[in-house]
């Protein structure tokens, strides 16, 4: 019986047909998504990298609200002019608590991933109040409502809890003083911004939209945009222990 | 189609007792519950926009509870299989229902399309609202012109074929409506939720966690109600076209359960996380991403060639075993293409070989697929000439094989390098969307609509404008896309002599400028042809009913 003959099996049994299809269908995703949950040098080993404060992680929600992602990457390339334009290419390790990611696709605007600390607070709030105002030529919307908005905190322990779930290392106190934090880390530099500290090592925390009567929606994405990319200690790195 | 069938119940059944079907009982209690279910959740809702949802979901499933009672009175008692003549008693109305619900989601789609290209050239069109913002618009776009438009044309095509080649009236009795109105219902969620900033912000998987289960389950269904149609068949064979229907619903559905699997916050909220992160969640992602291309954009539209190519040129099918290898071929092939969408990342250099090695050999089935579509027309290609329809089809594929010729190049590493996070995605991504995608779907929507309505079209000029003002549209559209992406990635790469990058990324912005408005005036030349279509579908559906026999042989003889 020749092969075209054989076919005839899967032209007349649509259960087998099915059972083919699936079998083919699954080569593929099996061979390029599994090794990337065992293979230990999926994930660079770094110093630095700590889960997102509960403001900067309300700042990240409302960037993906907002589908910044579909004008912005985060994913700046080993390519020699990207690495000149943005900084260091990004690492696998820098994205490794985000969920979902947020690489992105297109650069109708710059790539984010290492845009934290290369503008003032200032800069950024005018910045998404009214593009236009200090890039003359930009084709970005303005965001006027986030500095209007007021920040929705009711869910944020819930939020961190799933995503400790998902593997996020926030532990029990972090997850119980997340109100607490998100108002230490919008309110300008106070002592306690070190008991913030000594859970986000690093984390800043100012009155970063300017406005001190309550923590806005411009507050927790300006945190977010300012942490961005700064936390791997690129000093320490060493790039030749993790080739793949 | 009903009446027919009601027409010849009442003959043959008129002593038939009436009662209430044990799928109507189950669906009004499930229904009622949800009902009540959402409307809890409204009432708990966390946010405002979540709480619209969960009243939009609540009147739905009131609506439905309604909708299955009204027809279990105007009902007859019986639903024959077959006529008085042995042909078969094909349940045409779900079909009916998703061919316009295609026309009117690609309208939607397409002036959304031109809205946001309008934005790109002139931002204050933004109107700094946030539901008119570029960013909630681009999925609505994205999402109306694939999963609506494209969805509900996959949806009408298949379940009008699978009937037809099995000769067989499609399974079930409420589900496939509940396919066609589920999965718009679907499509309204989803819409709106961009609108109102609820979103996953994944690319082309943007519905949150609810709408998602909602998608799953009309999925389910559809695939039940497509697989029990060729279960039922008389002819022994499947049809080609069915192989290309079933993998992109069975692989559709993999793919969603995958790339979506996320833990909603609460029941309350309309926001999940998603539960693969970073690296992993990029591969899962855009394995996800390029099979929608693969198996919904392709498979699904490939099956629509292999039907309505034939049937419009009056040819068979050029060769029976070039579609068994590029059958085969494609759906091994197109899985493994996902990484190339991530060359140059932090994604491990392996998997981006793998991407681009397949990505590469996905060229062959795809051109074997074009050949099939293309050499059909073999000792017809006079019909060209006099037939609108059939050339819209034929260029489709002509697209087809321009667009996955171009995919592979762009797959290669190096040329990537150029080409990613440039205009020439987008512009790739639309010659095969407007030029393959949308034009197959035209030519087989200006078939259906005369054969479902048993009508004549109202006029094959207006055809032919539809698809010189279109074409017109797109060659626009891709030009400018190609001179703006390959001009933006050399500007982001260039050196002075000096050594220095030599511009600034707001300059390569600047230089956009006359390109966004090129493809914006190409996208209104689209639009303006699909509107032309719908001027001429909807003249054909208001004429009085057809006698020409020409049209009445394609459908079965009425009793």
């Amino acid at each position: 019986m020749s092969l075209w003959a054989k076919h005839k099996i899967l032209e007349r049994n649509s259960i087998f047909l099915i059972i083919g299809i699936l079998i083919v269908i699954s080569v593929g995703g099996l061979v390029e998504i599994a090794p990337l949950f065992y293979l230990k040098s999926t994930i660079e080993k770094v110093e630095g990298m700590r889960p997102y404060t509960p403001l900067e992680l309300a700042g990240r929600d409302i960037y993906v609200r907002e589908g910044c992602y579909v004008c912005h990457s985060q994913m700046i390339r080993a390519l020699r002019d990207e690495v000149e334009r943005y900084g260091h290419y990004s690492l696998a390790a820098e994205s490794m608590y985000d969920h979902p990611f947020q690489w992105g696709s297109k650069r109708t605007g710059p790539d984010l991933a290492r845009v934290g600390g290369k503008y003032s607070d200032d800069w950024h709030l005018e910045h998404l109040n009214n593009p236009r105002s200090v890039v003359p030529t930009s084709i970005m919307p303005a965001y006027p409502w986030l500095a209007k908005t007021r920040l929705d905190t009711k869910e944020i322990q819930t939020r961190m809890k799933i995503l400790s779930y998902l593997g996020v290392p926030y532990t029990k106190d972090m997850i119980e003083k997340a109100p607490e934090d998100i108002q230490l880390q919008a309110a300008k530099d106070s002592s306690d911004a070190d008991d913030l500290r000594s859970r986000y090592p690093n984390a800043s925390a100012r009155e970063f939209d300017g406005n001190p009567g309550y923590v806005s929606e411009a507050d927790a994405l300006i945190a977010y945009l300012q942490m961005l990319g700064t936390l791997v200690d690129f000093k320490v790195y060493q790039n030749k222990a993790n080739m793949r | 189609m009903s009446a027919r069938g009601n027409r010849v119940q009442g003959q043959n059944n008129v002593l038939a007792e009436k009662s209430l079907g044990g799928n109507e009982l189950a669906a009004i209690i499930v229904f009622s519950l949800l009902g009540f279910a959402w409307i809890c959740i409204a009432a708990l809702a966390t946010t405002s926009e979540y709480s619209f949802h969960a009243f939009l979901l609540a009147a739905a499933s009131v609506a439905t509870v309604f909708a299955v009672g009204n027809r279990y009175f105007a009902r007859d008692a019986y639903t024959p299989q077959e006529l008085p003549d042995g042909k078969p008693n094909y349940n045409m109305g779900p079909v009916k229902f998703a061919t316009i619900a295609a026309v009117f989601w690609g309208i939607a789609g397409f002036l959304v399309g031109v809205v946001i290209a309008a934005q790109l050239a002139f931002p204050v069109l933004n109107f700094d609202t946030a539901w008119l913002s570029f960013g909630r618009l681009r999925p609505l776009h994205t999402s109306a012109v694939i999963f609506a438009f494209g969805g509900n044309a996959l949806i009408a095509t298949s379940l009008y074929v699978v009937q037809r080649t099995c000769r067989a009236r499609l399974a079930g009795d409420l589900s496939p409506w509940f396919v066609v109105l589920g999965y718009n219902v679907f499509i309204v969620i989803a819409g709106t939720g961009y609108l109102l900033g609820i979103t996953q912000s994944k690319e082309y998987a943007e519905p949150e966690w609810y709408a998602d289960l909602l998608l799953t389950v009309v999925w389910v269904v559809y695939f039940l109600v497509f697989l029990g149609t060729i279960l039922k068949r008389k002819e022994p064979h499947i049809f080609v076209a069915n192989w290309f229907y079933l993998a992109f619903i069975v692989t559709i559905a993999v793919l969603h359960l995958g790339n979506n699997a996320s833990i909603p916050v609460s029941l309350a909220s309309s926001k999940s996380y998603i539960v693969w992160s970073g690296v992993q969640d990029a591969m899962v992602q855009w394995w996800y991403g390029h099979n929608a291309v693969g198996f919904f954009l392709t498979a699904g539209f490939l099956a629509i060639m292999y039907y309505f190519v034939p049937k419009r040129a009056d040819r068979p099918i050029y060769s029976y075993r070039l579609s068994i290898i590029h059958f085969w071929a494609l759906i091994f092939l197109y899985v493994w293409a996902g990484p190339h969408h991530l060359h140059y990342t932090a994604l491990p250099d392996w998997a981006q070989t793998l991407g681009m090695t397949f990505s590469i050999m996905l060229w062959m089935p795809s051109w074997g697929g074009m050949i099939n579509g293309l050499m059909t027309l073999s000792g017809a290609w006079d019909k060209l000439r006099t037939d609108p329809v059939l050339r819209m089809m034929v260029v489709a594929v002509a697209f087809y094989g321009m667009s996955t010729f171009e995919g592979p190049v762009m797959s290669i590493k190096a040329v990537n390098s150029l080409s990613h996070y440039t205009d020439w995605t987008i512009g790739h991504v639309h010659s095969g969307a407007l030029g393959w995608v949308a034009y197959i779907s035209f030519g087989a929507i200006y078939c259906l609509v005369p054969w479902l309505w048993n009508r004549e079209l109202y006029s094959n000029r207006l055809v032919n404008w539809h698809f010189w003002i279109s074409t017109l549209g797109i060659v626009l559209y891709i030009t400018a896309m190609w001179v703006s992406g390959i001009l933006q990635g050399l500007m982001w790469r260039a050196y002075t002599t000096l050594g220095f990058l030599e511009y600034s990324f707001i300059e390569s912005v600047e230089a956009m400028h006359p390109f966004y408005v090129i493809r914006m005036l190409g996208g209104v030349l689209f639009l303006a042809g699909a509107l032309l279509m719908v001027v001429n579908l909807w003249l054909t559906i208001r004429a009085p009913e057809s006698d020409n026999a020409a049209i009445l042989q394609l459908q079965p003889k009425t009793a």
